[in-house]
């Protein structure tokens, strides 16, 4: 780590005693950066930037919340209708839920794509893996907090799920609640861990930039840097390109909290909840859906375990699946660029998991197909399942033997070498070269 | 990245660099601007609220006071004394110079109406309330109210008139609506 | 990668109808026009305070809207003086008094809108079991929102097909299971609008839709003046900040 060059006495002073300026000096203005990463590699700091958003303005609806059943609705309302800007505030927290999953999602399937997951990144990708099951964590303990019909509904219908767990899962359930019902005590304790675990988030996202840091960003080519020329200063360019990539999404995300904000909630969530009167159709947050739909998709018993613990089971397995990737995709191409047929299994996964979304929306025994009614949602949504897992457990590892990858340039910089599929890299991405 | 040595170039890398310079400036300004107006909701929710600011006024009946009573009500969260003064008190507190007064102030522009002293029941010290409003609670040595907290003697004018509180109990905002009925606020 | 990402969502887009399918037998809510739709959209003040002139002598013997202040209705235009009136014509339990009993008083434009009902049991009772909900938020509550409630309102028709009306219950085009608990609220001329519009059944839903619209979401005004605002800055930000990242990367080869 090379000392700050500033000559500011200030600086200086500081700098010897608290090296935070030599810090940022290396981790920002040094820490080099492969100098071809695309717009796909801004979700990250766009995470960054809306946890930190969502802290904020999570905070400070806290001090206008009252975590009671009998005033929770209520003081909801206050806030957007008498707290100065509360509706604002309120209204960014909401959509900035949807945001940071949209970003989120995006962060992920990115990885995917371009291999992020593999060595030497394998701890980097599971501590990421934790932070989504945290962020889903707090969105669901945040979602009961308005205390509406829905807040209601899915938090009784999720914490239900725990009570699959054999021999021990009522008294968990029990557990959760305290008390025999999703209630005052319940809506008490989601606050407290609403509050608490964005934090926790806080802290793995900074192990997760620890790890990034170490062996720095992965890349479209997704070869290692090798020399100076394939590289830049994270600032200014990265910096600015975040920067931009910032205010396209405030645009988007403007014009749903101003124009849409509602849009992507659902409208029982304005009834009060009524503990003797559930909604005709429970659905989860949009964000929830796929594995909302996995955890529908069982419906048979196997063996002794029954079809609800399988399904939690399924549910969480799709998650967790995530944590061994690094070592059921085997290929050593990291990037989809360079692997022909992995590329069109990543379109079909990301295709089968909007379908489980589309699955998770609707009522299991609808048709599919107005035409077809045998055909229900039910039985896409087993077959998106089974192919959800089919596609990390089976695919993956055989992909990674049979696959006859194309060959990769030698450098980021100088990728012509490569063949005509870099060339044409090139030309496509005339954005980075300005 | 490869710079000619060139005149015509450097110039040109010149204007470019000033160019550049602008464009920053006038971006990082206009961002810095954007910052101002999204933290400004997040400073301001913290003042009242409509419905705090709308429940800040109290009427209060005064049929019922009897004269030489006080009664204390709450307006914004705070006691309010009301008290109808006898004309022994309205006297005594009419009578004292002004020169001897910590913040001297005329009892006559305390008052709307010379039978009735409404004054906010907070000790301009630290905010304790002063004894004195219910029977048989200590007046104070000038027979108005009495701190506990650090000992001032505030009069029946609810001047301060002994102690560490720099300043008279404050006079709210009122306006008497009817001949028996007082708006605070 | 952003050639195939355009194939996925092309395809996505032939697969999304079938997801949206019209819920049961219930008839699809048409869409109206309302003056508080769009980028600048703001509630009509004549037909806000018509509409809570219908909400307050058709609806307000059975429905609360116990989220508003009166003296919000200042928001809509009534004066400060009109706002009091309303307020203290309502009673307004209150209490302890220094007897440590609860009592009554005229309301205060502080206050919020008395609900007919004291709570869910005794509004049950008082209309045969059925719950008339609270109308503060009944516009964001509803799928399809105001041109559900227009609809709604609108809705009692004749049954189509020969469908057993039971007794107490009413035959209505639009809702859920089309069998509701409510008669037809609204008459031709039920009330005599102060502005002297001619009140038929259309104007009245209308009206009272717009109000309740308002009551939902009283912010929208100054939500959608601020999105202009904000949306026109970033835009223009984004624009500066694509300049200067282009700027930076010039020499980038």
């Amino acid at each position: 780590m090379s000392k700050i060059g500033s000559s500011n006495p200030v600086i200086k002073w500081i700098d010897h005693r608290l090296p935070v300026f030599t810090f940022m000096q290396h981790e920002l203005h040094e820490y080099p950066t492969p100098k071809n990463l695309n717009y796909f590699w801004n979700f990250g700091s766009l995470a960054g930037i809306i946890l930190v958003t969502m802290i904020v303005t999570g905070i400070v609806l806290s001090m206008h919340y009252t975590a009671h059943v009998d005033y929770a609705f209520d003081s909801v309302e206050r806030i957007m209708r008498d707290v100065n800007y509360g509706w604002l505030i309120r209204y960014v927290h909401m959509n900035g839920a949807s945001a940071f999953f949209v970003v989120v999602f995006i962060h992920i399937f990115r990885g995917l794509y371009y291999g992020s997951y593999k060595a030497p990144r394998e701890l980097l990708w599971m501590l990421g893996v934790v932070i989504l099951l945290l962020m889903m964590a707090t969105a669901f303990l945040g979602y009961v907090l308005p205390w509406g019909q829905m807040s209601f509904w899915g938090a009784t219908v999720i914490t239900n799920l725990f009570s699959a767990i054999p021999f021990v899962g009522e008294p968990i359930v029990t557990w959760l609640w305290g008390g025999f019902s999703v209630d005052n005590a319940t809506l008490n304790r989601f606050f407290s861990l609403h509050f608490l675990l964005p934090f926790v988030i806080v802290g793995v996202v900074v192990l997760h930039i620890v790890a990034l840091h170490t062996h720095g960003s992965n890349n479209p080519v997704g070869i290692s840097i090798k020399n100076n020329d394939d590289q830049i200063p994270f600032h200014p360019y990265y910096t600015i390109k975040d920067l931009f990539g910032l205010g396209v999404f405030l645009v988007v995300f403007s014009w749903f909290v101003f124009y849409a904000p509602n849009y992507l909630g659902h409208p029982d969530n304005y009834i009060q909840a009524d503990p003797l009167q559930t909604p005709p159709h429970i659905v989860p947050e949009w964000y929830f859906l796929p594995f909302y739909a996995i955890l529908r998709s069982i419906t048979f018993d196997i063996l002794f375990l029954e079809a609800k613990l399988l399904g939690v089971i399924a549910m969480f397995a799709s998650i967790a699946i995530l944590f061994i990737l690094p070592w059921l995709d085997r290929s050593p191409v990291r990037s989809a660029r360079f692997r022909p047929v992995y590329r069109q299994f990543f379109w079909i996964l990301v295709i089968d998991c909007v379908i489980l979304g589309i699955v998770g929306a609707n009522s299991p025994d609808d048709p599919v197909f107005s035409g077809a009614k045998w055909f229900q949602y039910i039985h896409l949504g087993m077959i998106s399942t089974a192919y959800y897992f089919f596609h990390f457990l089976i695919l993956l590892p055989l992909l990674s033997i049979f696959e006859k990858t194309n060959p990769l340039p030698t450098s980021i910089n100088e990728p012509v070498l490569g063949g005509g599929k870099a060339t044409a890299m090139a030309a496509a991405k005339p954005m980075e070269k300005a | 990245m490869a710079d000619s040595t060139g005149d015509k170039a450097v110039s040109q890398k010149e204007n470019v660099e000033t160019r550049r310079d602008f464009l920053m400036l006038a971006t990082g300004a206009f961002g810095a601007f954007g910052m101002g107006a999204a933290i400004w909701p997040l400073i301001d929710q913290m003042n009242p609220a409509a419905d705090t600011l709308a429940a800040s006024t109290a009427e209060v009946n005064l049929k019922p006071i009897q004269v030489g009573q006080r009664v204390v009500i709450k307006w914004r969260g705070k006691p309010v004394f009301i008290t109808r003064r006898s004309k022994a008190q309205i006297e005594d507190a009419r009578k004292v110079s002004l020169t001897s007064l910590v913040d001297p102030e005329r009892d006559e522009d305390r008052v709307k109406k010379p039978e009735w002293l409404i004054v906010v029941g907070v000790c301009t010290h630290l905010g304790c309330i002063p004894l004195g409003s219910k029977q048989g609670e200590k007046q104070g040595e000038y027979r108005g109210w009495f701190c506990p907290c650090h000992g001032s003697h505030y009069d029946t004018s609810g001047r301060i008139r002994k102690g560490p509180a720099p300043k008279n109990l404050s006079v709210p905002q009122y306006t008497f609506v009817s001949e028996n009925v007082v708006k605070i606020g | 990668m952003y050639k195939a990402l355009s194939g996925v969502l092309g395809l996505l887009m032939l697969l999304s109808p079938s997801s949206t399918c019209a819920a049961g037998t219930t008839a699809e809510v048409p869409a109206q026009v309302w003056s508080f739709k769009g980028l600048f959209g703001t509630f009509s003040r004549p037909s806000l305070q018509r509409g809570y002139q219908v909400y307050n002598e058709v609806c307000a013997g059975c429905h609360g809207l116990r989220l508003v202040a009166y003296r919000n209705l200042a928001e809509i235009g009534f004066s400060e003086k009109q706002v009091k009136k309303i307020a203290a014509s309502m009673t307004v339990k209150d209490g302890p008094n220094d007897e440590g009993e609860m009592f009554e008083r005229p309301g205060r434009s502080s206050d919020r809108f008395v609900s007919p009902f004291p709570n869910k049991q005794a509004a049950r009772s008082a209309n045969n079991g059925a719950y008339p909900p609270d109308l503060s938020l009944i516009v964001k509550a509803r799928i399809g929102g105001a041109d559900y409630l227009y609809s709604l309102l609108t809705g009692y028709k004749e049954p189509k097909k020969v469908t057993e009306v039971p007794e107490g219950m009413y035959y209505n085009l639009y809702y859920p299971g089309q069998l509701i608990a409510m008669p037809s609220p609204l008459s031709e001329d039920g009330v005599e609008y102060a502005d002297k519009t001619k009140a038929t059944v259309d104007q009245m839903a209308r009206d009272v839709t717009t109000f309740l619209a308002w009551t939902a979401e009283p912010e929208l005004e100054s939500r959608k003046r601020t999105g202009v605002k904000v949306l026109l800055f970033l835009i223009i930000l984004t624009g500066m900040l694509y300049a200067v990242k282009r700027k930076i990367w010039a020499n980038i080869h």
